[in-house]
């Protein structure tokens, strides 16, 4: 039986089982995210060092692994676009990189929350805050350069060059970044070397799930609006039930 | 095509780009006079104490010698891209890649270099030592090339858009954070009385890194800018 691979490559195929996926997607989050809230508040005891205020970290943990990994996904969606010429490729890069930034700013917010009580101030010039608000630089160029252009053909392409460009330079950025910091102070706060307890592993691991779903959810979202807004004037879409009314 | 015409070809577009700057020196001097005004700015800011100056002495220069050559960008291609020369740079049979980076060459030659040149009388006026100057200079000689090889990927992604000039900065400036580290880095190791090899070693190695893709990249961008 052949199965044909590429048929859901398809802007219009896509659309369809888009909507499908979304409520599946959306509402898994919701419950997850409820679960993993739950577990972090009533069921993760507090801390020996750190007291009651590393409860952000279960929020903030999987709002950095996510910035930073939708970033990779959004710069291959590109890739993707830029070199085969798909157009769903570059449409989902497009409809993925305002969730990637919204996380590395949730991640920097939280971050400045728990670091107020923890460090005594909002603000740590640490390699990771920094190389984190710089993530949230890229994010900024890409939607902005995406932004800027008219034409969605050259936009796409142009972010996408942009995109990579960038991710070439994201591990040149982190390292020099870690090591100006070594160089300027001595010693960094770091978490402490004991072992987390299970129900703090459950809390953020399922809140990562959570933001997951939730991260795919919005995308597919987004990337059903972009759908409709460049393919209007053909006929498919105005043969759509939601078109028509 | 044989190897002396591809060094040929890249002569030709320096030599014909400075000719270009040269005609309009105004250009050229806007930028310098840019570079020294935001260093002069920063003590009015900061208050006079030397001490605090000869320590954010390399952190200033160089942040201003990022900022300046930002502003001289957006003429790298826009006056080409205007006229229509690029379109014919892009039809001609030589490797575009080669233009692009006769290009680099030439706006670095015409930006970059006189802030390397200007930075020790400014570096004196934060009372630098001599050594650090030294270095200081060794460090913008090496990074700032790198500075205009990545905005010219910027510039070319950029062109002909409203709002251009906000924009490349945008683009470009967290592309050049490394530049700015090992510089300001290199100066500070030997300020401390450390080794500064390491700190250059990078800085020749991203030179090195952005001279063998950047002018692919860019070529690639002006394509895509273009059609």
């Amino acid at each position: 039986m052949a199965i044909n691979w590429f048929k859901y490559s398809a802007p219009t195929t896509f659309y369809g089982l888009a909507g499908k996926l979304i409520p599946w997607f959306g509402v898994s989050a919701a419950i997850l995210a409820a679960i993993a809230l739950y577990i972090g508040f009533y069921v993760a005891p507090t801390d020996a060092i750190q007291g009651e205020f590393y409860r952000i970290i279960f929020i903030h943990v999987p709002a950095s692994i996510l910035s930073m990994f939708l970033y990779l996904i959004m710069a291959g969606y590109a890739a993707l676009g830029l070199i085969f010429k798909t157009r769903l490729s570059s449409m989902m890069a497009t409809a993925i990189a305002p969730t990637g930034a919204l996380f590395a700013f949730i991640s920097l917010w939280t971050g400045a929350l728990w670091g107020k009580p923890m460090w005594g101030a909002w603000w740590m010039w640490d390699a990771r805050l920094t190389s984190e608000l710089i993530l949230l630089f890229l994010y900024l160029g890409f939607i902005a350069l995406h932004a800027s252009i008219d034409d969605p053909r050259r936009a796409d392409r142009a972010a996408a060059l942009l995109a990579i460009v960038g991710s070439v330079n994201v591990p040149i950025i982190y390292f020099s970044v870690k090591w100006w910091n070594t160089l300027h102070q001595g010693s960094t706060i770091k978490f402490s070397g004991t072992s987390m307890h299970v129900a703090m592993q459950q809390a953020m691991f399922t809140m990562l799930v959570a933001c997951w779903l939730y991260a795919i959810a919005v995308a597919l979202m987004r990337v059903r609006s972009i759908i409709l807004e460049r393919e209007r004037n053909t006929t498919w879409i105005s043969e759509l039930p939601e078109v028509k009314l | 095509m044989k190897k002396s015409s591809l060094l040929d070809l890249l002569v030709l577009v320096i030599r014909r780009d400075l000719v270009l700057a040269m005609r309009r020196r105004a250009d050229v001097l806007t930028t310098l006079i840019f570079f020294v005004m935001v260093v002069s700015l920063f003590p009015l800011g900061v208050g006079p104490e030397m001490a605090m100056l000869r320590k954010m002495a390399a952190g200033v220069l160089w942040v201003a010698a990022l900022l300046s050559s930002m502003l001289s960008l957006g003429r790298l291609f826009s006056a080409d891209y205007l006229d229509g020369t690029l379109e014919q740079m892009m039809l001609a049979p030589q490797s575009l890649s080669m233009l692009v980076l006769g290009k680099m060459v030439a706006h670095w030659m015409v930006s970059g270099l006189p802030l390397v040149l200007m930075a020790p009388v400014l570096g004196l006026q934060f009372d630098m030592s001599v050594e650090a100057l030294g270095v200081l200079i060794l460090g913008l000689l090496l990074g700032s090339p790198v500075l205009s090889m990545i905005g010219a990927i910027g510039a070319a992604l950029t062109l002909g858009l409203r709002g251009g000039g906000v924009l490349l900065s945008l683009l470009v400036l967290p592309l050049t954070i490394p530049v700015l580290i090992f510089g300001t880095g290199a100066v500070e190791a030997i300020s401390s009385g450390l080794d500064i090899t390491s700190h250059l070693s990078f800085l020749g190695a991203l030179l090195l890194l952005a001279l063998v893709f950047t002018p692919w990249v860019t070529a690639q961008a002006l394509r895509i800018s273009m059609e």
